[in-house]
């Protein structure tokens, strides 16, 4: 089980709560808009060899200081004076969605913090002909049948994805209003907030992963970042949606390792 | 107390399958839908209804803004207010209003406002809506989280233009300007009236309250749904240690009138266009994450009107929409007796009143307004008359009775 630390930040400007767990090199994981926060199977599983870092953003769970977070350059910031009071001045960083935009951000504005970088379905560009779903109008059902990769995906589950799974639809359903007021200022109405600008100066060596059937960010979107980041691999997971973290924990966290090790 | 003519300027020309066959009214009506030269007469319908207004003795006359959708055709409601304001001489014209947040800067509103009170010579009631979610999350790209507070400190920079005599600087978080001096300023001094429109925000309950405005709750659910929304404003108001006065809120009523009961169902057409077509708007436009506070989207006036919408798009008949009050119709004497009720029961004192719904006829909508004029508001006019108003445009005559039918 990871254990839960509460940092304050900024004189108590923010609240920050960072789930901790496993020992190694240090790894922090940048979670999505929505549909999976806090600890889940695959960040256990890559806490067998690393020390593994999972804050709630500012918004999200008990974490706070939404409100003095402007833009996407400040939520970038923010992650820097984290690592600084976790004591942790260079680190492999893996991202989802609003995650994986704040990810190549830092590596981009502060490239000595970031060791290795996983982008995830990473947000951060946008495509007129394929948008990214718009979350913000889908309600709360719509969402959860757009976040997986098919109604008979859970099929083929393992019990300990099909319990994570579950949890995560609970929690979905509770959280769906305010995870989503904290990406909205991020994200709303179009994630294209300059990374394409900054790209140039990310250094590290970067893997891609996707879900071959991500309906939130489809899959296409991939080349934007292969075009901003020439080095990067890319790595489509199959049978496996926007949640490929949770719906595919395990192929996820071995890919994960593999290219950190 | 004060009868309002407020129209939507519906567009009139939807499809019979249109709520089946498409998406929403709002954000994502493809307007290849829209018959430019059918929507020529429909404005001049409209204007000339609204004028007719006038003439038939209403306090006011009354228009809206809203975006991308034909629901009401008003993306610039300032349009028609200077139209009318040539067109009339003794109606207060009450624009509810400019949503503050989608104008950049925000001086433009504090600017065309002062235009159409000058011009008016002081008619003007200005309202400032923060805008449904529609018009300004789906619209007009604003983010959820930060709009009520963008919305605010434009607030704060239209007062304060209004009221300056001397160039000032505003630095302010979404608006900074190093010279703001607006010409003309009102003629109202120091502003016209404000009014808000809201729908049952607690926010708003609190804003307009410490603010001193007019609140309105402008919503098709009707006065037995209102009356939940009402009281709890006339609460706060209470809890705040303020002095009630009916003319510090307003509400809006589809009022339908015949020369009998049973002859009120020529309406029964254009209702069912109005809650069928012009509200087909699916729930994940109206309130997204992050558009309405916590607090208020767990409460009970969020619920009970959510709850009655969804009741309406459904499966309402004529018979649903008056028994439940969305639409008070029948005789004048019914329509006499159920308005009196509904307007006591809320207990407010501007009662604005949508007498042209969906896609109804002018001529029907000039029926309805005639009748209405000649039988109903006569019966009305007194109630409230022991209380005076502290909102009402100081150009209008108010010693003058206007109706001496």
């Amino acid at each position: 089980m990871p254990e839960t630390i509460k940092l304050s930040l900024r004189g108590g400007d923010f609240e920050a709560v960072v789930l901790k767990d496993g020992s190694g090199p240090p790894l922090l994981y940048l979670h999505g808009a929505v549909g999976q926060k806090g600890w889940a199977p695959f960040l256990s599983t890559l806490a067998e060899k690393f020390t593994v870092y999972s804050p709630y953003l500012p918004g999200y769970a008990q974490s706070t200081g939404l409100e003095k977070l402007d833009d996407v350059t400040d939520l970038t910031l923010y992650q820097f004076e984290l690592l600084d009071a976790l004591n942790v001045s260079k680190t492999h960083v893996v991202g989802h969605f609003l995650g994986g935009m704040i990810a190549a951000e830092m590596a981009a504005l502060s490239p000595s913090y970031v060791d290795r970088l996983i982008l995830a379905a990473p947000a951060g560009t946008w495509r007129d002909e394929t948008p990214v779903a718009d979350l913000l109008a889908l309600t709360a059902s719509e969402l959860q049948a757009e976040l997986w990769s098919s109604a008979s995906s859970s099929m083929s589950l393992s019990t300990a994805d099909f319990e994570a799974n579950a949890r995560l639809r609970a929690e979905l359903a509770a959280d769906r209003m305010t995870d989503l007021t904290a990406a909205g200022k991020f994200l709303w109405p179009i994630p294209d907030r300059g990374l394409k600008r900054r790209a140039y100066r990310i250094k590290a060596p970067t893997m891609i992963l996707w879900g071959e059937n991500d309906r939130i960010i489809p899959p296409i979107y991939t080349e934007d970042f292969t075009n901003l980041i020439p080095q990067a691999e890319v790595h489509i997971i199959p049978n496996a949606g926007h949640l490929l973290m949770i719906e595919r924990s395990e192929v996820f966290a071995a890919a994960v390792a593999d290219y950190l090790s | 107390m004060k009868l309002c003519f407020f129209h939507l300027m519906p567009y009139q020309d939807l499809p019979d399958s249109f709520e089946k066959d498409y998406h929403s009214v709002w954000v994502d009506a493809p307007n290849s839908l829209f018959n430019p030269q059918k929507a020529h007469h429909m404005y001049n319908d409209f204007l000339d209804e609204l004028e007719y207004a006038e003439t038939m003795g209403f306090d006011a006359i009354c228009v809206n803004e809203h975006h991308n959708n034909a629901y009401g055709l008003m993306p610039s409601p300032n349009l028609m207010a200077s139209s009318m304001i040539r067109a009339t001489s003794k109606a207060a014209v009450v624009v509810l209003g400019n949503s503050l947040a989608l104008y950049n800067p925000p001086i433009r509103v504090a600017e065309e406002m002062a235009m159409m009170d000058v011009m008016s010579g002081g008619r003007l009631i200005a309202g400032f809506p923060l805008g449904t979610a529609m018009d300004t999350i789906f619209g007009y790209g604003q983010v959820p989280a930060t709009l009520r507070e963008k919305y605010t400190e434009a607030h704060d920079l239209v007062m304060r233009a209004w009221k300056e005599r001397e160039p000032f600087a505003f630095n302010g978080k979404y608006s900074q300007l190093r010279y703001v001096n607006i010409w003309p300023r009102p003629y109202q001094q120091p502003h016209p009236p404000i009014w808000v429109p809201g729908s049952g925000s607690l926010e708003t309950w609190d804003w307009t309250i410490d603010n001193d405005y007019v609140y309105c709750y402008l919503s098709y659910s009707g006065y037995k749904v209102g009356k939940t929304i009402l009281d709890g404003f006339w609460d706060q108001m209470e809890n705040k240690g303020k002095e009630f006065n009916p003319y510090h809120a307003g509400f809006l009523q589809i009022v339908a009138v015949s020369e009998t009961d049973e002859q009120a169902q020529e309406y029964k057409d254009s209702i069912e266009y109005f809650f069928k077509k012009s509200l087909h708007i699916p729930a994940g436009f109206g309130n997204p994450p992050g558009y309405r506070s916590v607090k208020t989207n767990a409460s009970q006036s969020a619920a009970s009107t959510m709850d009655s919408r969804t009741k309406q798009l459904s499966d309402f008949t004529w018979t649903d929409y008056l028994e439940a009050g969305n639409v008070i119709a029948g005789s004048p004497e019914t329509v006499r007796q159920e308005l009196t009720h509904a307007v006591k029961e809320l207990r407010i004192g501007n009662l604005m009143l949508l007498l042209q719904f969906g896609d109804m006829p002018k001529e029907l909508a000039l029926k309805n307004t005639t009748l209405f004029a000649n039988e109903v508001m006569p019966y009305m006019r007194d109630i409230w008359s022991e209380y005076d108003t502290r909102w009402w445009p100081d150009g209008v005559d108010n010693s003058i009775p206007v109706t001496e039918h």
